[in-house]
């Protein structure tokens, strides 16, 4: 008669798994980016829905090319504007910013003078088409 | 202590989203009140060089076939944020083109993709 002879059950060395687990952990932390994804929100009117608004709630801000802003008619530096604006919403907060642009006006202009506008809490944002020149 | 690692490992798994695509080389404006935006799954991405290139998607295409773009993202998704990736040097004709672009296409929240401004 043969006697079965009994082999220990051999186990899996599992000493590694939290080396290999650490390697997966470092590859993932690095791997990952925090989305990064901020800016500056707008909500763009639809087509086509143009409203009429009285003329004495509108304040035209003109940027030109050379990013130089006239703000109601009146050269203004950048960043006064959120000064301005929010004296000009505490009078009457109904107030709508028409933002016009040249075409060659630099985007980084428009940024900053949307981020002026955003300081002072302004909500009423239009962004007029430019005149065609 | 394996336990925290495998725990920690599972949670980086789940979070990370392997990016899909990198876009256009731009140097991105700098604002200071700058908002997060919702959700990175409801976003869309448009990009914008200086030279006028306009990129969705890990593809330049033409202006004009924006809309139809943006179109059909806007049905599969209606709460689809554009983030606007744009050169701090882009011309405000192509930024306006984009805005008509998008007027047309019905997809109205638009984010200015800006870094914070360095104090």
């Amino acid at each position: 008669m043969i006697k079965k002879q009994r082999r220990p059950i051999e186990e899996v060395n599992s000493s590694s798994m939290a080396d290999i687990a650490f390697l997966l952990l470092v590859f993932f932390l690095v791997t990952t980016t925090i989305s990064m994804d901020k800016g500056i929100s707008l909500v763009l009117p639809s087509e086509g829905n143009e409203l009429e608004v009285n003329r004495k709630n509108i304040v035209n801000i003109l940027i030109n090319e050379s990013g130089k802003v006239l703000l109601d008619d009146r050269p203004t530096k950048v960043n006064a504007i959120s000064g301005i604006v929010e004296r000009k919403l505490s009078r009457n907060s109904n107030l709508i910013f028409s933002v016009q642009t040249h075409p060659r006006t630099k985007y980084q202009d428009y940024i900053r003078v949307l981020d002026q506008l955003k300081e002072a809490k302004a909500t009423k944002i239009s962004i007029a088409n430019p005149p065609a020149f | 202590m394996p336990d925290i690692i495998f725990m920690l490992l599972i949670f980086f798994m789940v979070t990370t989203v392997m990016r899909e695509y990198e876009g256009l080389d731009i140097i991105m404006p700098r604002a200071k009140m700058i908002e997060k935006l919702e959700s990175k799954r409801h976003t869309s991405y448009v990009w914008a060089t200086k030279d006028g290139l306009v990129s969705v998607d890990d593809r330049i295409i033409n202006i004009n076939d924006l809309s139809g773009l943006m179109y059909s993202k806007i049905v599969k998704d209606p709460k689809i944020t554009v983030s606007l990736k744009a050169d701090e040097k882009t011309t405000m004709k192509l930024i306006t083109d984009i805005h008509s672009q998008l007027r047309t296409a019905n997809a109205l929240k638009l984010s200015y993709s800006a870094l914070t401004k360095a104090p």
